[in-house]
């Protein structure tokens, strides 16, 4: 797990988050998207003032973070990378892009490129399979991804 | 609509903004008010017309016209031979083919012959951030028509005599299970709308809410209305962003309009709708988990009865319905419950929406009516199977479904045949695989999805998914026997017995439904070593044929492993105890030497 030293401003932007939602254990959920689309990620210490701002237990916090798989205890890349592993996306072979990623990137799904550049998920289905196989780096969509793109997309980042 | 001459409508749904279609727009504006037509063509962001594989399309109406644009230049073309010299851009129009069959074409609204619009009545046809056209296309005249001339139970009844089923797979009468509510005593009651849709390639649930969200809203009211809520929710997944957005847009219009708040049209009704997400859990889409998800705590399903409509969110009792359930919602009050029961077979009315996906010609969204053939699906609307291959499989259910084979091409699709079949209707997806697909492999696809769905509360589902996935997992490695064929089998039984909920009663029917359709793949796979279909890599070899091999060198250069080796201008060879079976070398091969055993 990652260590890290909260700042005052940051305890301070995590506890008026759980205030805009009058402290209240049930909209434990809510304060996690926020609190996770403020900071990218979750770690143990974030989780902890969230606990004791709701009046939940550290260990409910924790089950909650780690049932879904939307939020992460560790920090994504600059750029992140999501393979589509949905139904659509694995017939059209997403598996020998995610191959491919993997490879070039020398990471695995779940891991971070060593200079905090690059990291590697998978989703099920961004709903465009149309344009199945089906690649996001941040928020930008690449479709019909084939093997010998994959190069080619990194390129465009780096 | 009427001061302009024209309008332009351009998908918004969110396969062709992932294509840029908002740039599309701006593109097409910067060239209208070049040529001074902006007072004379419209442009309006609709959502999804159906083609998702050739986006970003626009429609021009009243024209009827449908044309991919995807740079400046194509805008530009559109614009000037459309609208300029009155001819039209045929490089840029989708083909007939294309068009034909598939859900938006007004065409068919006229000759309503394979497809039927109810639950996608207004998709691409409205701009969904715009309540007036909502309303100028019927809107809220359900809503109106039930709190003027209705009592609560005359309302349910329609819905019952309409012979509604749940759209979100278990297909429980809508109308028995709003009369359930009605029924029970509590101070306070919930309409929750299922929007997690976590069937992975599925996107029904999303085009309905990006392309008509009011059509949601005016339901989910009639249904407080007829159970006694004044409380909705909809649950829906954070990975839809444009859902959302357009949804928060829906009910602050809404409201704005009386339509949503204390005392709707003044008929003493209160009611209003607030949003909770999901964050990436499939089985939250099962209806205890969706509720205990909702109340801020792990998506952990919980034994049935009792059922949310008697004790649900926070305890209250809460109907909980799926999105395209509630989009048809509206069109039954206006056109009656026998109009809608003339649709389809007899135990299922109306029409389901399938997304279409996979190996198939045209990938979208279609609205059928429930007795259609998986054959008329396929092949006249979905325009067969892609480059021609051969078809041998469709996958209707998703991860609770089973996969379908040539001999159910004729079978009516409807809940209790789909089941009857070993597959279920499912949410609505519908995945098409060809010759090239392996259904070992396939089943192990949706084994590794239920094995990292399972939320870990039951033993059956939590260890028995995780030993079937393994077995899958020897068979494909070429190490299986056909004891572990046996072992699948009973393993699938007992998980389906004895698992808490859905999930687990319905996880095993991927590999059931291969074992079923598909013996011979199993079997070649444990006793001949063999994947007729190439994809297990464990059992195939590359080999290089030395008559076609003129030593050029190329695969050995790309081989990313070094498992080639020869001398230049002489005949090379792959070392099998190397060799990781990526195919490099078979890509970049021109002269056709390797092959792949
Ligand atoms: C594992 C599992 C996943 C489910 N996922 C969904 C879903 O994504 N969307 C949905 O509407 N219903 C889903 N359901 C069905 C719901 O439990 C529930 O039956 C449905 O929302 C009721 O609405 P309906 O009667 O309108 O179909 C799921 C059920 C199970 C067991
Ligand atoms: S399966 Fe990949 S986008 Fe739907």
């Amino acid at each position: 797990m990652v260590n890290i030293k909260l700042s005052d401003d940051k305890i301070i932007r995590i506890k008026d988050i759980c205030k805009s939602f009058n402290n209240e254990g049930g909209e434990l959920i809510n304060v996690l998207h926020k609190t996770q689309s403020t900071f990218g990620y979750l770690p143990a210490e974030v989780q902890e003032i969230i606990a004791r701002e709701l009046n939940v237990s550290l260990a409910h916090v924790y089950g909650v973070v780690t049932f879904y798989s939307f939020f992460t205890m560790i920090p994504k890349g600059e750029f992140p990378i999501s393979i589509c592993m949905g139904t659509a996306c694995y017939v059209r072979g997403g598996e020998k892009v995610l191959d491919e990623f993997k490879r070039e990137l020398k990471i695995t799904v779940g891991q971070t490129s060593d200079d905090g550049r690059f990291s590697l998920s998978c989703l099920r289905c961004v709903g465009a399979c149309g344009l199945a196989p089906v690649v996001m780096v941040g928020e930008k969509v690449y479709g019909r991804v084939a093997p010998d793109m994959v190069k080619d997309i990194i390129n465009e980042y780096k | 609509m009427a001061k302009f001459k024209k309008h332009i409508l351009v998908c918004g749904g969110s396969t062709c903004h992932s294509l840029q279609s908002h740039i599309a727009i701006s593109n097409l504006k910067a060239i209208l008010v070049e040529k001074n037509l902006e007072q004379e063509i419209q442009i309006i962001e609709t959502a999804c017309f159906g083609f998702c594989s050739s986006g970003p399309v626009i429609l021009i109406l009243p024209d009827n016209t449908y044309y991919k644009c995807t740079s400046p230049a194509d805008a530009r073309m559109i614009v000037e031979e459309h609208f300029i010299s009155g001819k039209k851009a045929y490089d840029l129009m989708l083909a007939e083919s294309q068009i034909d069959g598939l859900a938006s074409n007004p065409k068919l609204l006229a000759s309503p012959k394979k497809q039927i619009r109810i639950a996608l009545r207004n998709c691409g046809n409205i701009d969904p951030e715009n309540i007036n056209d909502y309303i100028l296309n019927g809107g809220y005249l359900a809503l109106g028509k039930v709190l003027k001339e209705r009592d609560p139970q005359q309302t349910i009844d329609i819905i019952k005599k309409s012979g509604l089923r749940g759209r979100g797979g278990g297909g429980f009468p809508t109308g028995l299970k709003w009369e359930i509510t009605s029924k029970s005593q509590a101070d306070q009651k919930y309409v929750v709308c299922n929007a997690d849709e976590g069937d992975p390639g599925a996107f029904m649930d999303r085009s309905i809410l990006e392309g008509d969200p009011h059509s949601v809203i005016e339901a989910m009211a009639i249904c407080g209305y007829s159970i006694g809520a004044s409380k909705g929710l909809v649950y829906i997944r954070a990975e839809y962003p444009l859902a959302i957005t357009r949804l928060k847009i829906a009910i602050a219009q809404a409201r704005e309009y009386g339509l949503l708040g204390d005392n709707i049209l003044d008929k003493g009704f209160d009611f209003d709708i607030e949003l909770r997400y999901g964050a990436g859990a499939f089985v939250c889409g099962e209806e205890t988990a969706l509720i205990h998800s909702m109340e801020g705590m792990r998506g952990e399903p919980t034994f049935k009865p009792p059922f949310p409509s008697v004790s649900g969110y926070l305890g209250k009792p809460t109907n909980v319905n799926n999105v395209e359930t509630f989009a048809s919602i509206p069109v039954i009050i206006n056109k009656g419950a026998e109009w809608f029961a003339s649709i389809g077979t007899e135990k299922s009315k109306g029409t389901k929406v399938f997304a279409l996906a996979g190996k198939i010609n045209n990938v979208g969204l279609i609205e059928v009516p429930m007795g259609i053939t998986l054959r008329e699906i396929i092949f006249e609307i979905g325009g067969g199977i892609q480059n021609g291959k051969k078809f041998k499989a469709v996958q209707t259910g998703g991860p609770s479904g089973g996969c379908l084979t040539e001999a159910h091409l004729d079978t009516p699709i409807d809940y209790d045949n789909l089941i009857a079949a070993g597959s279920m209707m499912g949410s609505g997806g519908m995945i098409v695989m060809d010759e090239d697909d392996c259904m070992v492999s396939v089943a192990k696809f949706y084994l590794d999805f239920t094995v990292e769905e399972s939320c870990g509360k039951c033993t059956p589902c939590r260890i028995g998914n995780k030993r079937l996935y393994e077995i899958l997992e020897t068979i494909t490695q070429g190490k299986g026997t056909m004891q572990d064929i046996d072992k699948l089998k009973n393993l699938s039984y007992v998980i389906k017995d004895a698992s808490l909920c859905g999930l687990g009663q319905t996880s095993p029917n991927p590999v059931l439904s291969t074992l079923e359709n598909f013996w011979e793949e199993y079997i070649e796979h444990v006793t001949v070593k063999k994947c007729r279909s190439s994809q297990c890599k464990a059992m195939m070899q590359y080999i290089i044929d030395a008559e076609q091999c003129v030593g050029c060198t190329a695969c050995a250069r790309n081989c990313p492993v070094n498992a080639i080796t020869g001398e230049r201008k002489l005949a090379h060879l792959i070392n099998q105890d190397i060799c990781i079976k990526c195919g490099a070398c078979v890509e970049k091969c021109k002269f056709n030497a390797i092959n792949v055993k």
